[in-house]
């Protein structure tokens, strides 16, 4: 059993830099949970506490129910795979997977057998006795990989571990990373700022932003859910619009003298009160000619293959929306958008909170 | 890359380094051949440029029964210079590198001043301290003896700032991923940061090992018998004599057999060197 407890961890540089402003997150034993969020926001600060690699300025963290704040990274039962993977140059692939157990005095013949176990589950068997500089970047990032696995540890921790592959790599080493873990079923904290890495690894997804949590929830929960403006901009993509707008009366908006109904707006709100209104581009049709709907003016296209993407005006604001290729024909100048109501989010202008009803509501809307 | 290079492009930077060659070379070719003269062929006034018939004769005197004024055989006065040489140099790495972990790995009180004491000592060769560091060799007994000669020379800034240079090349996820793998910073320091520093260890000991042979000053002053005079004060010796006729057919010889143990280090160096450069990487 390895559930991995924070609670209110805070870290205050020296020099007065408070790179993580009270964090409180439970992630159960054998689940994912990837912290994402623009540079800077402290991901990275509170993975190296987790770790043991950052001192705890305050706060827990506990790992299998036992506090670790004052305990070596070496006795916390943890691995980790670096952004650059921090491979022991001087030493054969083998020696660099070898060297941790090693370290704990496990015997030569039980070594052996976890390296050429973990070599062959990461498909690294053949340069078990090249120096990492004979390998690729792929190839390095197994080893990496292998360096964490054959330690059996009770948490694993990436920081960003694929962000120096080439794209096609990523993808694929996202998808072994994933079936290792769920095989494993080692309980997983994996740092990123790619989104895609986010919403497909993680089953808790926490969205971080100036050292503090945003919203932690299912990528699901996130996406269709986003509790904040920063949220709703930051997953999904292209990014939701977000346009100004005066509350017009229960469960509906103004924003530019459109009138857009929102399912999520609770009741009771002052009507002109100012708010952020936001639209995810993926979640809006175009309305067949003549049907009622708010009007959008297209200024150019940006075609992506199988979809494109219309930039506009919609009630006076920039607006982007993502069709099918050939939903609209081209040349086209206006269309008409049908923009469902339960996809009408609304925050405070000021707070960039949602304003939403309870979360029961909206988890039997969806 | 495919490069067509105009002829005279090899050519002249070829020619500027065999002239660098030839002038650096050339008093060496006259040393050696100046030991293969006799004394009278010498003292004539102009120096042969071809070896002559004595080379066998001069360096056997030299080797087996020294000459006139330095009564003392070369070998034992290579020896002496050999082991300071080597005292200094892997006194310098031993000492340098164990510092420059200190003050690279570790967060103690005083650590910066720590750092800019060592930076300090920059500007107080041997010769400035000459004086108090006399008298504490004097004072611990440590005159005529290896001790005296080498371990006052052993302290190095330079040594230090480099390693502290290197080290701090290293990546910090080397020195966390050691940690998270349970390496203290012992097994860090053997199983890491040592093998990695192989090639500046290899570069300081020839610098080093040069310099303690090249030790001039220093052991004139500590040394007074002749069974621990090094070689560079023999050839000294050599030179000044006030009533004999200088002989400089052995002083050469002894200058060409000095020169050989710091031409071995560097030969035997470059490999690992190279090797070194080759093998890691940061
Ligand atoms: N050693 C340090 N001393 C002072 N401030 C630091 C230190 N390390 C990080 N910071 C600051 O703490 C904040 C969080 O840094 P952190 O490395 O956790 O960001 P991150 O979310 O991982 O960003 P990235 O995605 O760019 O890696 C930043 O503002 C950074 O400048
Ligand atoms: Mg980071």
């Amino acid at each position: 059993m390895a559930e991995v407890t924070l609670n209110d961890v805070r870290k205050v540089y020296a020099g007065g830099v408070e790179a993580v402003k009270g964090v409180s997150l439970d992630i159960p034993d054998g689940g994912f949970c990837v912290l994402v969020g623009p540079s800077g926001c402290g991901k990275s600060t509170l993975l190296r506490m987790v770790a043991g690699l950052e001192t705890i300025s305050s706060g827990q963290v506990a790992i299998g129910g036992r506090v670790v704040n004052e305990i070596e990274p070496a006795e916390r039962d943890i691995a980790m795979v670096f952004q650059n993977y921090a491979l022991y140059p001087h030493m054969s692939v083998y020696d660099n997977i070898a060297y941790g157990l090693r370290n704990r005095g496990t015997p030569k013949d039980e070594i052996d057998r976890r390296v050429q176990e973990a070599a062959r589950i990461l498909a690294i068997e053949p340069f078990l006795q090249r120096k990492p500089r004979a390998l690729s970047g792929g190839q390095r990032q197994r080893v990496a990989m292998g360096r964490a696995i054959v330690r059996k540890p009770q948490v694993f921790l990436f920081d960003e571990p694929l962000s120096n592959l080439d794209a096609k790599l990523r993808v694929q080493m996202r998808v072994e990373i994933k079936k290792l873990q769920r095989a494993l079923g080692v309980t997983s904290i994996y740092v990123t700022h790619d989104q895609v890495e986010a919403m497909t690894l993680s089953d808790k997804l926490v969205v971080m932003s100036g050292g503090q949590v945003e919203q932690v929830g299912t990528p699901t929960e996130v996406y269709r859910r986003p509790e904040t403006r920063f949220v709703a901009t930051f997953i999904g993509s292209p990014p939701m619009n977000i346009l100004p707008g005066l509350v017009d009366g229960d469960g509906r908006v103004s924003v530019g003298g459109l009138t857009l109904a929102a399912d999520d707006l609770p009741a009771g709100l002052e009507p002109g009160r100012h708010v952020d209104v936001g639209v995810r581009p993926e979640e809006v049709e175009v309305a067949p000619a003549g049907a009622p709907g708010a009007p959008f003016a297209i200024d150019f296209v940006e075609e992506l293959g199988a979809t494109e993407l219309l930039h506009g005006t919609l009630g006076g604001s920039p607006f982007v929306l993502q069709v099918n290729t050939g939903a609209v024909s081209p040349g086209t100048k206006a269309v008409t958008l049908a923009i469902p109501s339960r996809c009408v989010h609304v925050f405070d202008a000021e707070t960039g909170k949602r304003l939403g009803r309870a979360e029961s509501a909206t988890a039997r809307a969806a | 890359m495919v490069e067509r290079k105009h002829w005279f492009s090899t050519l002249l930077p070829h020619a500027i380094l065999i002239l660098g060659v030839l002038i650096v070379a050339f008093p060496v070719y006259v040393a050696f051949v100046g030991s293969s003269w006799d004394a009278g062929t010498i003292a004539n006034g102009t120096m042969p440029m071809t070896p002559g018939p004595y080379l066998v004769e001069n360096y056997s005197r030299v080797i087996l029964s020294g000459n006139a004024t330095a009564r003392e055989p070369v070998g034992p006065m290579l020896f002496n210079s050999f082991v300071m040489a080597m005292i200094i140099a892997l006194g310098k790495i031993a000492i340098s590198i164990i510092s420059a972990y200190a003050v690279v790995y570790f967060r103690f009180p005083l650590r910066k001043t720590a750092f800019w004491l060592i930076f300090i000592t920059l500007m107080l060769p041997v010769e400035v301290r000459i004086y108090p560091t006399y008298k504490i060799v004097a004072d611990l007994g440590l005159l005529d003896t290896y001790g005296g000669l080498a371990i006052p020379l052993i302290a190095s800034a330079t040594a230090t700032l480099l390693f502290r240079q290197f080290f701090m090349t290293i990546p910090d996820e080397l020195v966390e991923a050691s940690k998270i793998d349970g390496a203290g910073p012992w097994k860090f320091f053997k199983d890491t940061v040592l093998p990695l520093s192989i090639t500046t260890v290899a570069a300081l000991f020839v610098i080093q090992f040069i310099y303690g042979w090249n030790q001039y000053l220093w052991p004139l002053l500590i040394t007074t018998r002749e069974d621990m005079q090094t070689i560079v004060i023999g050839i000294k010796k050599m030179l000044v004599t006030q009533d004999a006729l200088t002989e400089w057919q052995l002083a050469m010889a002894t200058a060409v057999l000095a020169m050989l143990p710091p031409v071995v280090v560097v030969l035997v160096m470059q490999k690992l060197f190279v090797r070194g450069l080759v093998e890691t990487e940061k």
